[in-house]
Parts: structure tokens; sequence; C-alpha cells
């Protein structure tokens, strides 16, 4: 399947607080309600400017922070589609994985705020439609992929078993 | 080839031999979630129609993040979570402390098991001789109702710390320092296995604050060696066998760091970056707002003790605000036996119940104003992290929070102490 659409740039070290911040936990009941706060004590009004489909792109170290799982949920539910990064922290990359939201490991040196992105995972194909460049990604192993289309963890494990 | 401690825990909880960088499925033995996930990681087991739970023992939950409910929505996950663990009979501990304190406590922590939380401070166990990590709210209901999860053996990074820590400096500001130096994202994915004279000489207390502070360079578990201060500390809090475990000679490092403790000095990371370390002589003379001593990183016995030495018989300044958070009751307990309690209070402090208060923004405590400086023996100095985006936290040791809480500015804990 071949997603397309905007990517919004982030630089180094994006942590979970920034993704969205604790003191949401207190206030709101669930995740469509915090996913309107995304990003904003860094970017303020930036879940406003996301259209269904768009993506991130950042540099090392995307996620770094607490384990809250909440992060890769927000993101999905303001309408990202995928996360690109150079890095990923461990916790927010496992976590998006298991709740089905794809985190790909590429040089996102070659990606800027506003560039339009095709991608199409399962034929492991990215290019920068904007520069018209095609930009090379770390593969998942499979099982991971295989969790990604089931939509996550729970799914994978109640069609398959647990095996990787 | 040999192993390291990594690769010797998960090989025994995977039933075969696997290497760093291989992906296994491993049983853990114990299993932590808390109040301060979102969604809760028991909404995830019963939106997803689980049924039953693989070992309700080794299910541990408890109530630290937002304690007592500081409104309505707490209130009521609360009241889940209390309901949850009388239908499954899964261990609560409510009004007790912080989750990294008490499993290493109450003895749910031994040498060589592996262990799982929802907070990303579970490596804060590893102090144990254990391998103990976080994971998120959805790997804890799969794992929870399988018993298993899947994960990624890490490879390990092997950190030598050789001499005696000088007077006035503590783990505190020896984690610091490494992270300084390696940063944010240093040890991604790893396992650090520390070792070395300097750890031998450091109490359990210390040790905790060492391996809780990995995450902060990316790190997937810190692990210290199991020696007799450890088997001391165990003895009368474990209810079960266990094996130590300890690294091949032959076992294969990504890296080998040696690291000279006998001159670092008092260190402190600047807002807004955990890794932005330096001495706390660089900024020196700060005025501050708040002092918090608290968290899983430094709420404990000793913590306590040397901010009541500093501030005995003293006053702290008029336009600071110092909070005390005890990392639990049995802490808060023994600090009242010691007298601690009182001389602190008699400073001027204020006494808090034994939770996440002072560390994590959702308690909704000791919010600070616009423009304030906060000084804390906390893990994380992220903009907005205690409620407010637009104040400035600074972490350091135990020590230097109460010698700046004396003065009113960031304070050398060294002119006070030795």
């Amino acid at each position: 399947m071949l997603l397309k659409g905007k990517a919004h740039k982030f630089g180094n070290d994006i942590n979970t607080d920034y993704i969205i911040s604790s003191k949401h936990k207190s206030k709101f009941k669930d995740i469509k309600q915090m996913s309107e706060y995304l990003m904003e004590d860094i970017s303020p009004g930036f879940a406003t400017k996301i259209a269904k489909g768009d993506f991130i792109a950042a540099g090392t170290n995307f996620g770094c922070g607490s384990s809250r799982e909440a992060a890769p949920r927000v993101i999905q539910e303001a309408g990202i589609s995928v996360v690109f990064a150079v890095s990923f922290g461990r916790i927010f990359y496992r976590n998006a994985i298991n709740v089905g939201l794809p985190v790909v490991e590429c040089n996102t040196d070659k990606i800027k705020d506003g560039d339009l992105l095709s991608l199409d995972l399962s034929n492991n194909f990215l290019r920068n439609e904007t520069k018209g460049v095609v930009i090379k990604m770390n593969p998942f192993p499979k099982f991971m992929q295989l969790i990604l289309e089931e939509g996550g963890l729970p799914n994978y494990v109640k069609k398959f078993g647990f095996k990787i | 080839m040999g192993k390291t401690i990594a690769e010797k825990i998960f090989s025994s909880h995977c039933g075969v031999h696997c290497r760093g960088g291989e992906y296994v499925i491993a049983e853990p033995d114990i299993l932590m979630s808390h109040d301060g996930n979102r969604p809760l990681a028991i909404d995830v087991y019963e939106e997803l129609g689980m049924e039953k739970i693989y070992d309700p023992l080794r299910t541990i939950l408890i109530i630290d993040h937002h304690t007592p409910a500081p409104g309505e929505t707490n209130a009521a996950l609360h009241k889940k979570m209390r309901e949850f663990s009388k239908k499954y009979g899964t261990p609560l501990h409510e009004s007790e402390g912080i989750c990294h304190q008490l499993l290493p406590e109450r003895g749910y922590v031994t040498p060589g098991s592996l262990v799982i939380g929802t907070d990303s401070h579970t490596c804060t166990y590893g102090a144990l001789n254990a391998f103990s990590t976080g994971v998120g709210s959805t790997d804890f209901a799969v794992a929870m109702t399988y018993g298993k999860l899947w994960f990624k053996v890490p490879e390990t990074v092997r950190i030598n710390f050789i001499g005696k820590l000088p007077t006035g400096v503590f783990s505190k500001d020896l984690i610091l320092s490494l992270i300084g130096q390696l940063k944010a994202n240093g040890a991604m994915y790893m396992a650090v296995e520390f070792c070395g004279d300097t750890i031998s000489s450091l109490s359990i207390d210390s040790r905790l604050a060492i391996c809780n502070m990995v995450v902060e360079m990316g790190a997937k578990a810190g692990i210290m060696p199991f020696d007799d201060t450890l088997d001391e500390w165990l003895r009368g809090r474990v209810r079960r066998e266990f094996k130590p475990v300890y690294a091949d000679e032959d076992a294969v490092y990504k890296e080998v760091y040696d690291f000279q403790v006998s001159n670092i000095c008092p260190q402190i990371a600047r807002p807004h970056a955990v890794d932005d370390v330096v001495p706390v002589t660089e900024v020196e003379g700060t005025r501050i707002n708040q002092a918090n001593l608290a968290s899983c990183t430094n709420g404990r016995l000793e913590d306590l003790r040397v901010a009541a030495n500093i501030l005995k018989g003293k006053k702290i300044h008029t336009d600071v605000r110092f909070n005390i958070i005890p990392a639990s009751r049995e802490i808060l307990l023994d600090a009242l036996r010691e007298g601690i309690i009182q001389t602190l209070v008699e400073s001027g402090a204020n006494i808090n119940n034994p939770s996440c208060k002072g560390c994590s923004g959702g308690a909704m405590f000791g919010v600070p104003a616009d423009g304030e400086n906060i000084i804390t023996s906390s893990n994380r100095n992220f903009k907005g992290r205690l409620g407010n985006p637009n104040a400035f936290i600074y972490l350091a040791s135990p020590a230097t929070v109460a010698a700046s809480a004396r003065t009113g500015r960031i304070t050398d804990c060294r002119t006070f102490l030795g």
C-alpha cells in the first residue's frame, strides 16, 4: 500500500514529555482528548497543523525519556501514519510497534519540514517527492513487520501465537 | 565465547543460548505496573478481552504516581486498580511508596531475575544484579496474559569506575557525570554493566541511584555486580532462592570505559536536558525558588540523612520552598526514628507522603511559577516536567539540593560537608 503525506520535521532528542506532557494525564480521560496537545510545549498548536496521513520526521533519539504508551498513541490519534527518525528511544520504539504505529529508521537529513513523501512499507520503498530522492530505510525483522500489519501485538499474538 | 550478564539472564529466561542483537521470547519473573500510565496497562488488558492472568503473584500493581488522587480522573483509575487486584489476586501497593523503591525493598527482585515494568526507570533494580527494563502498557497486558514477551537481547557497554569518591561527591554526581559525557543517546539499546572498586564501596541506595538513570543515556538496563554488600542487604528481604550472575572473563562488550573518580566534583544538569551536565561551580550563585528532595533516584534514607546533616539547627532560605518526599513508608519511618524528619521540618521543609510527587508532573504537586528555578534530586528536567513549561529545572545530588535550599542559591555542598 502506498502512503503519501507531508513531513513535519523535528530535531534530536524529542522526549516523550514533549510528545505528550504528564500534566494531561490528570486532566483528560482519554487519548483522543490528549492528542490535541501533541508536542504542545515545543510547538504550540502542532496538532491543528496535521492532515490525516501526514508523517513525522525527526533526528536522533526520537521518543527518548519515559515509557508512556500514550506517546505513540497520541501521535496516531492526531493523524500521523508513520514516524521516521535517524534513531528512536527504545521504549518508544517498542510501544509504537506494539500499537501498530510504524517507526522507520532512515537518514532524515534528506527530509525537510513540509516535504511530500511516498512510502510503501511492505516493499521497503521511501521517496521524497519534493526533493526527488529515494531514501534507504532500515528494514524491520519479519515478526515486527507482521505485528504492524496486524495493527499491533495483541492481534498478532491472537493470530500467530507467541512466536518470532 | 563468554557471555555478558545480560546474555546470561536472557539465555536462562528464554531457554536457549542467546547473544546481543538477537530477538527472543523470554519469561519475566516479575511484572510491575503503576497508576501513571495512560492507558493503564490493566485497561489494555480488559479492552482486549484477555481472560486470565498467567501468574497473579508476579504481577505487582502500584499506586504511586498521583496519590492521594488529585482529582476525579485519577480517583477513578485508582478505584479500577483496586477492583482489578481484588478480582485477580494481584498484589497491590497503595500509599506505601514509589514502585522503584518498593520492589527492591519488599524483596520482589532477586539477583539473576528478569523484571519488566511500565516505567522507564524500571532499570533501577539492576543494582540488585538483575536485568530490569521499562516497557509499555500493551507489552504489560500481553506479558501478564501469556507470561512472556518479545525482547531484543542488548549488547553491553562495560563501565569500570576506579578509585574513591571524594568528600561531598556522591553516586548522583557520578551518574550525572557519565550521562554528561556519553550523552542522551550514548548507550542506546545497550545494557550497561558497572564494575570497579568504586562500586564495591557504594551502599545499595547509592547503586540504585546510578542504575535508575541509565535510561537517560538511552540504555535498556544497568547492571551491578553481586557482592557481600548486596548479599547482606538482601538478607531478610527476599523470599525466594536466587543465583547471582557474573559476566564471563571472555564476555564480549560493545565498548569498555575506564573512569577515574577521584577527580570528580559535584555535578548539575542544567535546564532543559539531562545530559547538559556541568560542575556545580559553573552555575553556583544562581537563585532558586524551590528545592525538591524526592523521587526513585534520590528519595532514600541516605539522601534524607545528608540533607539533615546540612540543615541541622539551620533554616532554609526565606525565598525557597523545600519539598521532601521520602521514597517509601519504611524510609519515612526510619527517618522519623533517626530524628531526620524533625531536623528537616524545623529547617522549614515540607514533608510529603511517599510517592512520585516532586518528579512526575501529573501529580500536580509543587508546580512552579513562570520563570522560577527549581533544583531537584530527581531524574528529568525537560521543559514542563513539573507542570509549567516556563520554569527551569536543575538536577543534582541530595547534598547539593539541601545546600542550595539553605542558601537560596545553587551551592557547592562541600561548603557544608567535610
